[in-house]
């Protein structure tokens, strides 16, 4: 199947059309079976999938306006393809676990869309196909927050969208100008990324169009300070919307440095090096520590999230083959991780209305179960070693050391207090006496949830043993591309850097 | 004694006239038929002025580009056919929504069908010729006829709203005629290409500057006024409210489309010049009313309020585009009108369809953000239309108006323009909060009313109307490729 990517992209939105005819009883089933096989979809993706290679696969071109240069271009390489895997799989257990019951048809009508959208954007290779699916997820998650949220709902979600549409309009203007360069260069229109990897532009404009690009990507990480609309995006989203939000939707920002920054601008990315190394590392610390201030455990995965962000964007400015394997590992990890880490606190939302830490306390004990996993998530998500969340954050802080031992140093706090606010969450509503009357008769994990829980933990813990056949695709693409970008930078210490990277590949 | 001229038939080439003689011979037959009989239903009329409009639309369609005719103030060039084109399907788009379920009364005249023939023939002239004179009596007819037709609303607001585009008009006609004047003193010609002659020979003169100065400043006030462009916009939301919802949402598409030719006919000429200044005052007024009537839309309380300064805005937008005197720039300007047409008008139809004999929700507003609330649970399919509307006005892709935002953001990068670009991007971003607005009205609260409210009016033809234009709003990316290569294949051909 040649056109799987155009069945995985169009697959989960011609279901949501035909979703409005499903019965509002049946619609769970019938969204849970079309993720199901979208999932089901993206895995035969894999299998096919051509490791050695390090190219764009399943490339697909239908030129759509071709005097402006737009076509239907899409394509995947190791870089992608897990990110698609991963949204097909958030997307799934989501669904699974999600406990909505108002308006179940729309919301699994808005989520197939989502899904259109998601993978979407990961396997454009068109900018403006790219920019179309990339602007169109904005839409299903406003209303996911709107409808479904929390009081302060409405702020909320016109506050994400807005940062985002914002941020991304400026990015339209660095890809209109790209094409222009391009138009200049060549005399064809296009917007295909890969031609326009081959341009080869002068230090200042790919600085411009650095920052151009930056003002898009860099609110949808969120980077640090553009991060205040994703407090309240997790605060107020109902737990599938956070779900989605941390796992894929972010991923999207970052996943846009490698996909557009890094090839396209060598020598400006590797200029920037310093001023992002500083800001990602202020999205560590301050993060994490604003995560441990919360009192709303909600609000502490939100945060850690940001913090966990700071440590993927400072993997990708490492621009050696460790730190950008381990950034797109570890979106990979972040996205099962905290998605999981979402979907329990929905689960103790769901039981008591609240999220106050302050209320909790001694659930060990009452909700055995509830407790294993969450333990174990929050360790994935600190980083202990053989859980997936270690091989991403120590091959970025590998990565990283080569370019400043200092501010990995400092980065590498982020574990520290990483492992003091999520243990202070687990101590806090985990152990001690059940004090609060209201958790005594609190019931453990039913087996929806478990269900949908339980192949997170599996992945988790396998992926933190065994990381070699998700990370040996990534890494090939990644290589191809440092290789690519050591050929293509103009300034000597662009070539300096990259050339120290490539030197020193080897050991994952 | 005066000699007596000779002119042969064929000199005249008078099938440039033919599309213009087949509106108002239409609009005289409407009026015939309403003297042999009175009682005749208001739907007979719609399709016979749709009739009228598809022959007239056959008619453009078969003009040989490039041609001048009867005396040569006929210019029949190519942004002239394409915008006669989009004058007459913006037009067979309109004229269905007067076939609503609950009787409004305007639309059982006749005449308000024949002055809306008159009204498109004045257009056509207008965007037909190079003559000054000639696009003042086209301008004055097409106006005239217009302002006759917001009147015929018949409410209070109406009279204020026909009156204060009268004088309006009148103030901008005035304008007008005085910039017509200087740069007949200066020329001694009133056609453009004349006049274009005979000011590249003169520009070095001293002291003539000040004179072209006037006249292009009267003559750029004069399409100030009928663009709305800031700091002569403050007559369109109040006449826009005033008039009936479809016809707000035509006065916003197509009488802009004919002045926006005029204006690339006259200031394309004094920017080819290279008056360089008249483009700076241009590019500072479109980027004024792009962002001033954004900020103006914010804090509307009413739909359709919103969506007059919205309309005011875009036209900032394609403003700017003007000011590029790109063959690229011309086309953004004609593929964002055509683009634009579809969902405004759609947009003004959606409201249509919920207008009342009287004010239920607010005593000031027709539309009042309240009256959507909800309107999700009330009419499911509604509500997503509209909400596409929305977000393809805010340029959301893959929905129409952001092909024509992104052919207009293009074509200022590639003048470079690159800062034009970066505040067209911003004003969207700022567009995007008061659409939103509406979308979190309609799908995320609760209806504040009882339910036969919002869908009053609906009937078959008004659901084919906006059937169409959500088509058009949402297929879009399969038709942009054939629609710019004929609008930049005229344009080019047209040397623009």
């Amino acid at each position: 199947m040649d056109n799987i990517l155009s069945v995985l992209v169009f697959f989960p939105a011609i279901a949501g059309l035909l979703g409005f005819v499903v019965d509002k009883e049946s619609a769970r089933t019938y969204g849970i079976t079309v993720a199901a096989i979208e999932l089901f979809l993206s895995l035969w993706l894999w299998f096919s999938f051509d490791s050695a290679n390090a190219g764009m696969q399943f490339v697909e071109m239908i030129p759509l306006i071709p005097d402006f240069g737009v076509s239907y271009y899409i394509g995947v390489d190791g870089i992608s393809l897990f990110i698609i895997i991963m949204a097909a799989l958030m997307t799934l257990i989501g669904m699974m676990s999600m406990s909505i019951t108002k308006n179940i048809k729309n919301m699994i009508i808005t989520l197939l869309f989502l899904e259109m959208t998601m993978i979407g954007v990961f396997v454009a290779l068109d900018a403006i196909i790219f920019y179309l699916f990339w602007e169109l997820s904005l839409v299903p998650m406003l209303y996911i927050i709107g409808a479904w949220g929390g009081p302060l709902r409405v702020y909320a979600s016109i506050k994400f969208f807005l940062y985002t549409f914002a941020g991304s309009l400026i990015m339209l203007v660095g890809m209109l100008f790209m094409a222009y360069v391009y138009h200049n260069l060549t005399g064809v229109w296009s917007f295909a990324i890969t031609d326009w990897y081959a341009l080869v532009l002068p230090v200042d404009y790919q600085l411009w169009l650095f920052a151009a690009f930056f003002f898009g990507f860099a609110i949808k990480v969120p980077m640090f300070p553009f991060h205040t609309w994703l407090p309240y995006a997790h605060g107020q989203a109902p737990t599938i919307g956070s779900v989605i939000l941390a796992a894929v939707l972010l991923k999207m920002g970052t996943y846009g440095f490698v996909r557009f920054s890094l090839p396209m601008f060598p020598d400006a990315s590797v200029m920037m090096i310093t001023p992002i190394a500083v800001i990602s590392i202020i999205m560590i610390i301050y993060t994490a520590m604003v995560a441990y201030a919360q009192k709303d455990i909600k609000q502490v995965i939100a945060y850690s999230s940001v913090s966990h962000m700071g440590i993927i964007m400072l993997g990708i400015f490492a621009m050696n083959a460790e730190g950008i394997s381990g950034s797109v590992f570890q979106m990979l990890s972040h996205g099962i991780v905290s998605g999981a880490l979402f979907m329990l606190v929905g689960v103790i939302y769901d039981r008591r209305h609240t999220k106050l830490m302050s209320e909790f306390g001694g659930l060990a004990s009452v909700m055995p179960k509830y407790a294993v996993i969450f333990g174990i998530m929050l360790m994935a998500a600190v980083g202990l070693p053989l859980t997936i969340g270690f091989v991403g954050e120590f091959l970025v802080l590998l990565g990283f050391y080569q370019v400043s031992p200092i501010m990995t140093i400092l980065a590498g706090t982020s574990i520290i207090i990483g492992a003091i606010y999520m243990l202070a969450v687990y101590k806090k509503s985990f152990f001690g006496p059940v004090t609060n009357e209201a958790n005594k008769t609190l019931k453990d994990l039913d087996a929806k949830e478990t269900w949908s829980l339980v192949p997170l933990v599996l992945i988790v813990i396998w992926l933190g043993i065994y990381p070699k056949p998700v990370l040996e695709p990534i890494d090939n693409s990644v290589k191809a591309m440092l290789v690519f970008m050591d050929e293509k930078a103009i300034t000597k210490e662009a070539k300096d850097m990259i050339k120290v990277a490539k030197s020193s590949q080897g050991g994952v | 004694m005066l000699q007596p001229i000779n002119v042969s038939l064929e000199s005249l080439n008078l099938i440039t006239l033919a599309p213009m003689l087949i509106a108002i011979a239409g609009g005289l037959v409407i009026l015939v038929l309403d003297l042999i009989s009175e009682k005749l239903h208001k739907s007979l009329y719609v399709m016979l002025t749709i009739l009228i409009l598809v022959i007239d639309f056959g008619a453009t369609l078969g003009l040989n580009v490039n041609e001048r005719g009867f005396f040569d103030v006929m210019l029949i060039d190519g942004i002239s056919i394409i915008s006669q084109l989009m004058i007459i399907v913006g037009s067979i788009i309109f004229i269905p929504l007067a076939l609503t379920s609950k009787r409004f009364h305007e639309y059982s005249y006749p005449e308000f069908f024949a002055l809306f023939l008159f009204m498109i023939a004045g257009f056509q002239f207008m965007v037909a010729s190079d003559n000054l004179i000639l696009i003042f009596v086209g301008l004055e007819t097409a106006s005239l006829s217009l302002y006759t037709l917001i009147a015929l609303h018949n409410r209070a607001n109406s009279y204020e709203a026909a009156v204060k585009y009268f004088t309006m008009g009148a103030l901008a006609a005035a304008f007008f005629a005085m910039g017509s004047a200087v740069v007949y003193a200066l020329t001694g010609s009133v056609e453009l290409y004349k006049v274009a002659e005979v000011m590249a020979t003169r520009l070095n003169e001293t002291g003539i500057m000040i004179a072209i100065f006037g006249s292009a400043v009267l003559l750029l006030v004069a399409f100030s006024f009928k663009l709305s462009l800031f700091p002569f916009h403050t007559w369109a939301p109040d006449v826009y409210e005033g008039a009936s919802a479809p016809l707000a949402g035509y006065m916003s598409v197509v009488p802009k489309i004919a002045a926006f030719v005029v204006s690339i006919r006259i200031f394309g000429m004094y920017i080819d010049l290279g008056v360089e200044w008249v483009r700076v005052t241009i590019l500072v007024l479109a980027v004024l009313t792009m962002t001033l009537a954004n900020i103006m839309a914010l804090v509307q309380e009413d739909v359709k309020r919103m969506l007059a300064y919205s309309s005011i805005s875009h036209a900032g937008f394609i403003m700017a585009a003007l000011a590029l005197d790109t063959t690229e720039g011309t086309t953004a300007i004609f593929l964002y009108y055509a683009l634009f047409m579809f969902t405004n008008l759609g947009a003004f139809a959606m409201l249509w369809i919920s207008r009342h004999k009287n004010r239920r929700f607010d005593k000031r507003f027709d539309h009042p953000y309240e009256k959507f609330a909800g309107f999700i649970h009330i009419m499911p399919v509604g509500a997503v239309i509209m909400g596409l509307f929305m977000l393809s006005l805010a340029g959301v892709p893959p929905f129409s108006v952001f092909w024509g935002k992104i052919y207009v953001m293009q074509a200022a990068v590639n003048s470079g323009y690159i800062w034009l670009a970066i505040v067209m991007g911003l004003n969207s971003a700022i567009a995007a909060y008061y659409y939103l607005k509406l979308i979190v009205y309609m799908f995320l609260m609760d209806p504040v009313k009882d339910v036969d409210t919002i869908y009053y009016n609906l009937s078959k033809p008004l659901m084919a109307v906006i059937g169409m234009a959500t088509l058009a709003t949402v297929g879009a990316i399969f038709y942009i490729q054939p629609l710019i290569s004929y609008l930049y294949y005229m344009i080019s051909a047209s040397g623009y």
